[in-house]
């Protein structure tokens, strides 16, 4: 199959020349064709500096000129849980890698090719994941005596030798970007803010990405603020043509488009969140149900409440309660009265919202609880990710309380998982952990958008009439009589004539629903409500193993994925076997588990936790699971994976 | 705002959008198949008879109503009511009945809790039920004590109240429900007696009328274990001094022969109990349900000695109109719809950058 990537680069008049600083018109810059231009399979740029450096807004600005061109990419933002961090300190530096490339790829990168460093704190706090070879840009206008004294560096690492096997770019960022908007009423420190829009134009020209749209954006955002947009477009454009100008970039790059990595259809870039939100709204409206968001907010679960809380006119409705607690009740409550309800949070959240779960797996009503995970216990690393709430969204409730999990395995794919995970809740009437985390809530990646008549029809019926006949022949509606084959309560929502019923966290009666004491029924009512949730249907899981001589499994799930596979992938391309399987169930699990398990010598499985999805293999399969485990609130290292699964064939 | 209908019988907002009964209720319709347990001789079976006794005044069809409880004695209520119901967990029924009355406009929604559920561990979501104006209907059944677990002391009880828990006499300083709902913004609140079945009708007539969080604090006799905490209210003699009938419109006496009265003291500005003499008649507090200001309100619901329960006031202390919170919610969905049209899903999932890859 031949592709072809047509973006908006590609389709954008060139306005070159045409403008004067301060213009707003649109433009397309074209790179100058007298410097050497070398061609990359791949890039990995780390924009770094103080939390108000604007280093996110730059990384996602670089992400979209990225995506729209057409490569194939990955992100990972990394920030303080500080607001504003005390500047100039260690831990107030932002951080946001891209990765991208001309062919598919799987996660945010290792290591740099390209660091940006806005101040000593940022080159400090970053220099050790860089690689020598690697070039490093960065703001000489920072670099003063008590800027460098404050994180530690006694004398200036820019003269000392200390970078020395870096390609070292220092760039007065800050000088250059007031001196290119000393037409503008603007203070030196109001002109400096726009240095962020300087090194992104820098880095435009150095990897010849399309500029339109940040000039549409800038000109969006700032729409009321005329002097303010004029002056970021002018950083902007100044830091392209210095790229261009100067004789220290002497060569710029080329990542041409992923065309081949792509299926047919259209793209666009989405974060995690973004995605699940999508997939909230779509699976109302598949249901054709009204979506109700019951939440209380929590990093870094709250950009899903802002997204809902955007699209009212889809008959949303979002709840800011007042708290976790009262998140989950008014959810519960609005799936009573036939909602697509919904609580969204982070693992201290879950931990408070335990006994409402607990009730709503004794109701048994439709309710999705989406949880992303972040560092743990406690408050713990609230902007940082992690995998640890595994076995609190398995075990976490009093009794035997038994709910569905799901896990999504990219930033795009969370638009899916929270389709099945409402097909699951919808369909056997049950609240459904979605168990997302940091890296994938604020990673992005390219998805392509699905046709809604790709999507599946969720449709479910509410109970109409009367369920059961007695002995005496009267028909009565029982709310615990349960369809045979999934064993689903019937959903009887208020309004319904003649369907009066109560519920209730004390133990039911079978069928009839009423409270019930009896032993014996009890004994049946927690093995049926088990039983309903064992016998979900799940895809079977399915192996990766191309050469099908593996003797190693590695098994992972949720946003391992991509780390796992571009492991796997290295340790292939070195010419082992290896096979690799992806967990999207981890309750139930897939029917075909214990037989896939038993097929390999070794099972690894990488987790961000001390071992939980192993610990539950272990205990379900008997099988001799090898745990290879990071929490170190980041996403493994492809290299770092690929090493541990060597050693762990060889071993 | 107030969504208001005028019915036969004269106007009943907050129940505009709820269906109506197709044929004549009676009390027996309310009733559900389940024996009620209760222990023998509890108030909350007065309750329950004057709320079925009542429910077939409002007319509405039975299957748009729903009691929603949490846990304690009086949260087994739900199980009694033939309609729609939810016996929830410990404290969180006015979280849960705002999640049900928010996304269900067509349905008449009741909380009934008690002083346990409501004030000790459900003390924030009621606060903020009240505050948010939700369409609600809450049932505080105030025995001031905590029955199902046999008996320890609750936020109400007096200080020192000798119990299990505390045998050498509680120390917390009681809430007082009335003066904390009218903190929290509520916009009806009144309170009643289980035994005085006319005056709890009268009251639960006027809170089914009102749109927005209703309060109805019922004094409710527990007496397994704390038997005629309310007797003083309840004993013709000694209510003649110690309850004060509170009727919008009119002047604020009580006691043989209305010889008392509250009048406001003119040096403090707060209230005050006088005999009623020629000279002060005239400045006999009249009154006022209704008013924007809930300071009167307020310092009515601290007349009452909270140990003796002298000069308690009973009825309606504040209905007035606010903003409705279902309503609002609702209208920014329809005002959502009017400003960027009904939701295209894929428009927005394509969203505003897009490229396309062509086979």
């Amino acid at each position: 199959m031949t592709s072809q990537v047509s973006s908006p680069a590609g389709q954008a008049n060139s306005a070159a020349g045409g403008s004067v600083v301060g213009d707003v018109v649109s433009e397309q810059r074209k790179p100058s064709v007298e410097k050497e231009v070398r061609r990359l399979d791949r890039v990995i740029i780390r924009f770094a500096g103080d939390s108000g450096d604007g280093m996110q807004l730059t990384g996602d600005r670089f992400t979209s000129e990225t995506a729209s061109f057409g490569n194939d990419l990955s992100t990972l933002p990394n920030f303080p849980a500080e607001i504003r961090a005390p500047a100039g300190t260690l831990p107030g530096v932002s951080s946001f890698q891209l990765h991208f490339a001309d062919h598919d790829i799987l996660t945010p990168g290792d290591a740099p090719n390209v660091l940006v460093a806005m101040n000593p704190a940022a080159l400090k706090a970053n220099i050790s994941d860089v690689p020598r070879g690697a070039e490093i840009i960065v703001n000489t206008d920072e670099f003063t005596k008590r800027a460098m004294q404050k994180v530690g560096y006694e004398t200036s690492p820019l003269e000392d030798g200390s970078l020395d096997g870096y390609s070292v770019h220092p760039v007065p960022l800050t000088t250059l970007t007031v001196e290119a908007l000393k037409e503008f009423d603007l203070s030196r420190k109001d002109a400096g803010r726009s240095k962020n829009m300087f090194a992104l134009g820098l880095l435009s020209w150095m990897y010849h990405r399309p500029t339109e749209g940040t000039e549409k954006f800038l000109q969006q955002k700032f729409a009321k603020k005329p002097e303010i947009m004029k002056a970021n477009l002018a950083a902007f454009r100044a830091g392209w043509n210095f790229g261009e100008t100067t004789e220290d970039f002497a060569v710029s790059y080329e990542v041409l488009p992923a065309a081949k990595a792509f299926p047919t259809g259209t793209y666009r870039n989405i974060s995690g969140n973004l995605a699940l939100s999508y997939g909230l709204v779509a699976a109302g409206k598949q249901a054709d149900l009204p979506l109700y968001l019951g939440s209380y907010p929590i990093t870094p679960a709250s950009d899903i409440l802002h997204e809902l809380s955007k699209h009212k006119n889809f008959g949303v409705r979002t709840f800011q309660a007042e708290d976790e607690i009262a998140g989950i009740g008014a959810a519960l409550g609005a799936a009573f009265g036939g909602s697509l309800a919904v609580t969204t949070t982070s693992g201290p959240g879950v931990a408070l919202k335990s006994e409402t779960i607990g009730l709503a797996v004794s109701l048994e009503l439709p309710l999705l609880i989406v949880d992303i995970q972040r560092g743990g216990p406690s408050t713990g690393l609230p902007t940082k990710t992690e995998q640890a709430d595994l076995l609190q969204a398995m075990f976490g409730r009093n009794g035997e309380a038994p709910v569905p999990i799901v896990a999504p395995q990219t930033p795009a794919d969370c638009f899916d998982a929270a389709i099945e995970a409402a097909r699951i809740a919808l369909e056997y009437r049950t609240p459904v952990f979605l168990l997302s985390d940091g890296y994938l809530a604020n990673g992005s990646e390219p998805w392509r958008i699905p046709d809604q008549d790709e999507l599946p029809d969720l449709r479910t019926q509410f109970a109409q009439g009367p369920n059961h006949t007695l002995d005496d022949g009267s028909e009565v509606f029982w709310p615990y009589k349960r369809d045979p084959e999934t064993l689903a309560r019937p959903w009887a929502i208020p309004g319904t004539p003649g369907l009066e019923h109560r519920i209730g966290g004390i133990e039911k009666q079978d069928g009839t629903g009423n409270i019930s004491y009896d032993p014996a029924n009890h004994d049946f009512m927690v093995r049926t409500r088990q039983a309903k949730v064992d016998g979900i249907k799940v895809p079977d899981l399915e192996v990766d193993d191309p050469t099908g001589e593996a003797r190693l499994l590695v098994l992972g799930w949720g946003s391992t994925y991509g780390p796992i596979t571009a492991a796997v992938r290295r340790l292939r391309t070195a010419g082992q076997s290896v096979a690799q399987a992806h967990l999207r169930h981890l309750n139930p699990f897939p029917r075909n588990l214990g037989e896939v398990l038993r097929r390999y010598d070794k099972v690894v499985v990488p987790e961000m936790n001390l071992g939980q999805l192993a610990t539950l293999l272990r205990a379900k399969f008997l099988v001799d699971a090898i745990s290879y485990n990071q929490v170190n609130g980041m996403p493994f290292k492809a290299e770092q994976l690929a090493t541990a699964l060597k050693e762990a064939i060889d071993g | 705002m107030a969504e208001t209908i005028t019915e036969g019988s004269g106007t009943i907002e907050a129940l505009s959008l709820v269906p109506k009964a197709e044929a004549k209720q009676s009390m027996k319709d309310f009733k559900s198949d389940q024996e009620v347990r209760w222990c023998p001789g509890c108030g909350d079976y007065a309750v329950l008879a004057a709320v079925q006794g009542f429910m077939p005044e409002l007319g509405l069809a039975k299957e748009n109503i729903c009691f929603v409880s949490g846990i304690g004695c009086s949260s087994r209520f739900p199980y009694y009511m033939n309609t729609y119901g939810m016996h929830s967990i410990h404290g969180r029924a006015p979280a849960i009945a705002t999640g049900l009355a928010t996304s269900r406009r067509d349905l008449s929604v009741w909380v009934v809790t008690g002083d346990g559920d409501a004030l000790s561990i459900g003390g924030n979501h009621l606060i903020h039920a009240l505050r948010r104006n939700v369409n609600l209907k809450i049932l505080l059944f105030n025995n001031r004590i905590y029955g199902l677990t046999k008996g320890q002391y609750s936020p109400t009880s007096e200080v020192g109240k000798i119990t299990k828990s505390t045998p050498m006499g509680s120390l917390d300083a009681p809430f007082n429900p009335v003066s904390l709902a009218i903190g929290a913004e509520a916009s009806f609140v009144a309170r009643t007696v289980d035994s005085d079945r006319k005056h709890l009708t009268d009251v639960l007539r006027q809170a089914a009328a009102h749109p927005g969080t209703a309060l109805v604090e019922i004094y409710q006799n527990c007496n397994i274990f704390n038997d005629g905490a309310f007797e003083v209210l309840k004993d013709k003699q000694q209510a003649e001094e110690a309850v004060i009938r509170l009727e919008h419109g009119q002047p604020i006496r009580f006691g043989i022969d209305g010889a008392k009265g509250v009048v406001r003291d003119s040096l403090t500005g707060d209230l005050k109990v006088v005999d009623v003499t020629e000279e002060n008649q005239s400045q006999i507090l009249v009154h006022d349900a209704h008013s924007a200001s809930p300071t009167t309100a307020f310092a009515l619901s601290r007349l009452a000695d909270p140990d003796t329960l002298h000069h308690t006031p009973i009825g309606v202390f504040r209905s007035t109109d606010r903003p409705v919170y279902d309503t609002l919610m609702s209208d920014q969905l329809d005002q959502a719809i009017e400003q960027n049209g009904k939701g295209d899903l894929a428009a927005l999932l394509a969203g505003k950058d897009t490229w396309t890859v062509v086979g």
